[in-house]
């Protein structure tokens, strides 16, 4: 069963806290991953590879890079999920 | 900044190490004659000829929170934490540039490890057989490569100077020292914060070391199996950790008031150009690095009053080194109190230079040398005037250490220091 925007935001707020150890409340739709959330690029490769396992996704290296805030993020996973 | 012959002091210490997780309990453990040795009790070791090694004494995972933790390998976490200790010893509270106190375009990094990120290298590989490509950890290429300790060490204080790693496998941290001490002698830099650091208790190191020949065996009696210039010993055992030290112009040092531990006097370095890792027999290649820290410092062996030996506890290896003494100093090594810490840390590799060169500024300040413990016989090849067991005051008025770093490879480094 395809997530629910809440249920994205949810996941990806766990999986930042994990990566780079950003409290979860603090992962909102508006954040920058890089300005805000202390992913760098290579940081942001993990979360990809982590929201792709978890919401049953792919999302290729080339859409990476458009993936600017969570709310980006979120929108490409209820978009593309399986 | 034109001049070429600068004084270069030390004026902070840092180590985590198997004896302690700062410098100061590192030096207490060393002076209580404690073994950081301990058998290994993973599931990977059961079926290794060598069980015994000396880990680190406080978890990096406690010091360094998770989310940079998993940036680093365990090389650079070990590096981070005797590097920050060092930089606050020294009296600096912020990040060059953020305050007046140096000038980052002024200061340099240079940390060495022997064998780099090989955990992190090994342990990714297993990622990669086990759960595919996509896992491997994008920050695998900046945690394996050998100079990661020292470009993490370069960020965190702000370094612009130049960061460098030299790697002479057990000799890389005293040569990383050696480099940092002509960088700001010549001029390129005011202050250098300069270490060693290891991180390879894994079973392909062990693995592959044992069946060199070169550890100790003596997985029933882990605590006595390092056991430098004893009759019985009978190789190395593996240790883990770093040490660093902030390495400082004089001038520099006293226009902000710094406490200075010593004056580092120069360094000697030589290559034996005989095998790729057994030890020159005759001491020649040792003799050489000696002689060239005579030729190229103002340092009289009159004035040297401990030497913090190389000594693994290898057969050949710790006599070689008493060989060179003699062939160099002749009978001033009578009054050279020489000390072999590694039966205490064990074999800490590109670390032992960094932690044994903290071991060694200690001593002199203290004037104090740390004792050799578990020589039950004392090897009569062993010619000199070795500390056993307990500490040993040294001598009032101007004295000088050494500290001795040899590497497969054939490379060999000597470090001199000397009260201010």
């Amino acid at each position: 069963m395809a997530a629910t925007q809440e249920e994205i935001l949810e996941g990806l707020a766990e999986i930042v806290n994990e990566i780079a150890g950003i409290p979860t409340e603090d992962v909102l739709l508006d954040k920058s991953f890089t300005d805000d959330l202390d992913v760098d690029s290579l940081s942001m490769v993990e979360v990809v590879v982590a929201a792709e396992e978890r919401f049953d996704v792919k999302i290729p290296d080339d859409d990476v890079k458009n993936l600017k805030t969570v709310g980006d993020a979120v929108d490409y996973i209820l978009k593309h999920q399986g | 900044m034109n001049s070429t012959n600068r004084t270069v002091v030390v004026t902070g210490v840092g180590a985590t190490t198997p004896l302690g997780g700062d410098a100061s309990s590192t030096w207490e453990g060393l002076l209580a004659g404690r073994s950081g040795v301990g058998l290994l009790e993973q599931d990977w070791a059961a079926e290794l000829p060598v069980r015994i090694a000396a880990g680190i004494a406080v978890d990096p995972a406690t010091v360094i929170p998770r989310p940079q933790a998993r940036k680093l390998d365990r090389s650079a976490q070990f590096a981070l934490i005797a590097a920050r200790e060092a930089w606050a010893d020294a009296g600096f509270t912020a990040k060059a540039g953020e305050d007046g106190s140096v000038d980052p375009d002024r200061l340099g990094a240079v940390v060495a490890s022997g064998i780099g990120g090989v955990t992190t290298l090994l342990d990714q590989y297993d990622v990669l057989r086990e759960k595919g490509v996509r896992k491997v950890s994008p920050h695998t290429v900046p945690m394996l490569m050998p100079n990661g300790p020292a470009a993490n060490v370069g960020l965190e204080v702000g370094a612009r100077a130049g960061v460098h790693t030299p790697v002479s496998a057990c000799a890389s941290g005293a040569e990383a020292i050696g480099y940092a001490i002509e960088m700001i002698r010549t001029g390129r830099a005011d202050v250098v914060v300069a270490g060693g650091t290891e991180a390879a208790i894994h079973p392909l190191p062990i693995a592959a070391f044992g069946n060199m020949m070169a550890m100790s065996k003596n997985n029933d009696d882990p605590q006595g199996a390092s056991r430098p210039y004893d009759v019985d010993r009978n190789g190395f055992v593996l240790g883990e950790g770093a040490g660093v030290v902030v390495l400082e112009s004089a001038e520099h040092a006293a226009r902000r008031g710094a406490r200075v531990y010593a004056e580092a006097v120069g360094q000697g370095i030589s290559a034996d150009a005989h095998h790729i890792t057994q030890p020159e027999p005759s001491g020649n290649g040792i003799a050489h690095a000696l002689q060239n820290l005579l030729d190229s410092s103002d340092l009289k062996p009159a004035e040297i009053a401990h030497i913090n030996a190389h000594a693994t506890s290898t057969p050949q290896g710790d006599v070689a080194e008493i060989k060179a003494l003699r062939k160099v100093f002749g009978h001033d090594v009578d009054h050279m109190a020489l000390s072999a810490t590694k039966s205490m840390t064990g074999h800490l590799l590109g670390g032992a230079g960094g932690v044994e060169t903290v071991a060694s500024v200690l001593a002199l300040y203290h004037r104090t040398a740390p004792p050799t413990i578990n020589i039950e016989n004392l090897d009569p090849e062993a010619d000199a005037d070795v500390v056993r067991d307990k500490p040993r005051a040294l001598p009032e008025g101007t004295i000088a250490a050494l500290n001795d770093s040899f590497g497969f490879g054939g490379h060999n480094v000597v470090l001199a220091f000397r009260t201010v």
